[in-house]
């Protein structure tokens, strides 16, 4: 499966860059500097045709591929799809992984120095959109050279990112992957991250938002939070077959510690995200995801909001998936081909729900390979 | 017994003659994609090819076409009413469970609907049925017990059935050993039928 020392894009290196232009969100406000964390792998070639954009969802990061020369554990959060010879081959392509704004990986967010106050931003960081993320990684792009992305991906939040740039910058983009998606939440996706929200909010240790101020963290919240996320990324087929009704002790207690795996399995998960992600980022990442919705502004039509996309797509949907299930990939697909755009669609019979995107499943990732050879043959990088 | 797999087939010739350059075509079925990509290398159309299998998703995105992985049973409500000018069944018919509807649905989404199909009434099935058996040929390769063809007509079937369904057939041909059948009866003599209809 993963054995990140064979075809790995190998030991790499984030790098920073500062940007001094102020960016305007969505919502009206404003940050007049900001950081944005970043990894690239393979070689923009001189035409600067070739180079890729890789989007994250939730809870990763700009470190999507290789490792660290001092963490050699820490290995990217798609590794399995991206190195020399992978569907997303970085022999050919410039791939580019950005820490999104409001993030918690180096990139400005909550956790950095609100220079107006000289304390961490907390809760009083701009609630951040996909659109505005979108701006953000346009931004970059035009600072390292790239005029147009040969292609846009991303699972997940990352897909909705992949939707977006088309929408954004018709002309930046040749080809959009966008895998496990949905063209907006649902009631029952909102509801989902609402709970997981009101986990954070209602922790004693969130002061406001401001608990760096307490040298503290509101690590319940944030593991409740987690807890419900993964909920919803497994299957339940999955879960059955993975934890059933098994017992960590082989028996039940009459009481309310641990009595089976999946509880075990869900506080493991939940400790030791609560350790890394910060709470203000899992509030605003989740408001991003609730508040993406292109067919808004548009009389609630996806078709119209999807007219000015030039992009060709690939939507990739699984079968087990009930967060962002098929039929809200199909939206997607059915308002592209009102517009006769030019879009693929594979539905993958999986067992692993939402998660399969970052899995490695064998039709999955020769679809995707497939198709990254032709976006190689739009620039004149075929095999 | 490749006959489906055959890279010259007169069939895709044919339809390609009857497809209108730069027009829009779905492709229903489309396998691996050999003919949407022909028409799209000859006729310049564009368009979308359907199929349900892993495989043949794959095998279209390799050959470059766009594919939409579907069940043609369930419909097509992912396309528009008259969003195509073309839209090709081609060696599916017989295998699908939900005959009518789809034939409905072609004439909903498209202009033109272009179906082929395994004509039952070939002389050298009615010979192997005379003769007390099941119909085994190079168009319908497969014994009785593991074949995926539900549905099996002749062309006198066929021609019924769209007059039944309100469709007007505007050209029908016959193939047997990738040659067209251009005199006697094409029910007879004729293991592949091709039919060009639109709703009437």
């Amino acid at each position: 499966m993963q054995t990140p020392s064979s075809n790995s894009v190998g030991a790499v290196t984030p790098q920073t860059m500062h940007f001094d232009q102020p960016l305007d969100f969505r919502s009206g406000a404003r940050l007049d500097a900001y950081d944005l964390v970043y990894e690239t792998y393979g070689t923009l070639n001189a035409a600067r045709s070739n180079a890729v954009l890789v989007c994250h969802a939730l809870n990763a990061s700009h470190h999507v591929a290789g490792w660290y020369a001092a963490e050699p554990d820490n290995i990217g959060w798609w590794d399995n799809m991206i190195g020399p010879g992978k569907p997303l081959d970085t022999n050919r392509f410039f791939v580019i992984g950005v820490n999104n704004l409001g993030g918690c990986f180096g990139s400005t967010g909550p956790k950095s120095t609100n220079p107006k106050t000289g304390q961490p931003y907390g809760s009083d960081f701009p609630v951040v959109t996909v659109e505005d993320w979108v701006e953000a990684q346009a931004r970059l792009a035009d600072r390292l050279g790239i005029a147009r992305f040969a292609a846009v991906m991303g699972g997940s939040l990352g897909a909705m990112q992949a939707l977006q740039w088309p929408l954004s910058y018709p002309d930046r983009v040749g080809y959009a992957l966008v895998v496990a998606c949905a063209p907006r939440l649902s009631a029952q996706n909102i509801a989902f991250n609402e709970v997981a929200r009101q986990a954070i909010v209602t922790d004693p240790d969130f002061h406001g938002g401001h608990y760096y101020r307490h040298n503290t963290l509101p690590r319940r919240g944030l593991r409740l939070a987690r807890m419900i996320g993964h909920i919803t990324y497994l299957s339940d087929d999955v879960m059955a077959e993975r934890f059933g009704r098994e017992l960590r002790d082989g028996h039940i207690k009459f009481g309310y510690d641990v009595d089976f795996q999946i509880e075990s399995y869900l506080r493991y998960q939940g400790d030791k995200f609560s350790e890394y992600f910060d709470a203000n980022t899992y509030l605003l990442i989740t408001r991003a995801l609730d508040y993406f919705d292109p067919a808004a502004g548009y009389g609630d039509s996806l078709a119209k909001a999807l007219a000015r996309a030039k992009a060709s797509f690939l939507v990739v949907s699984f079968t087990t998936d009930w967060r962002f299930s098929p039929a809200r990939s199909r939206e997607i697909v059915r308002a592209l081909l009102d517009n006769r755009a030019d879009v693929s669609y594979a539905e993958i019979d999986a067992p692993h729900g939402h998660d399969e995107f970052l899995l490695e499943d064998a039709r999955y990732h020769a679809l995707v390979r497939a198709y990254y050879e032709r976006v190689a043959k739009s620039i004149g990088a075929g095999a | 017994m490749s006959a489906t797999l055959t890279p010259l087939r007169a069939d895709f010739a044919l339809i390609e003659s009857w497809i209108v350059p730069g027009s829009k075509v779905l492709d229903l079925g489309c396998g691996d994609g050999t003919l949407l990509a022909r028409l799209k290398r000859e006729r310049g159309v564009s368009g979308y090819g359907v199929d349900i299998a892993d495989a043949n998703v794959l095998a279209s995105l390799v050959n470059g076409i766009n594919v939409i992985q579907s069940d043609l049973e369930a419909g097509l409500n992912t396309f528009n009413d008259k969003a195509f000018d073309t839209v090709i069944l081609s060696h599916t018919l017989q295998a699908m469970r939900n005959t009518k509807p789809i034939m409905e649905e072609i004439a909903r989404v498209g202009l033109e609907g272009v179906v082929s199909f395994p004509n039952f009434g070939y002389e050298k099935n009615r010979v192997q049925v005379a003769a007390g058996h099941m119909p085994v040929s190079e168009e319908m390769p497969y014994q009785w017990h593991d074949t995926p063809n539900v549905h099996l007509c002749t062309m006198a079937d066929f021609d019924r059935f769209c007059t039944d369904l309100g469709m007007q057939v505007i050209d029908r041909r016959a193939f047997t050993d990738n040659r067209e059948i251009v005199s006697g009866d094409p029910n007879l003599l004729g293991a592949l039928a091709v039919y060009r209809f639109r709703k009437k």
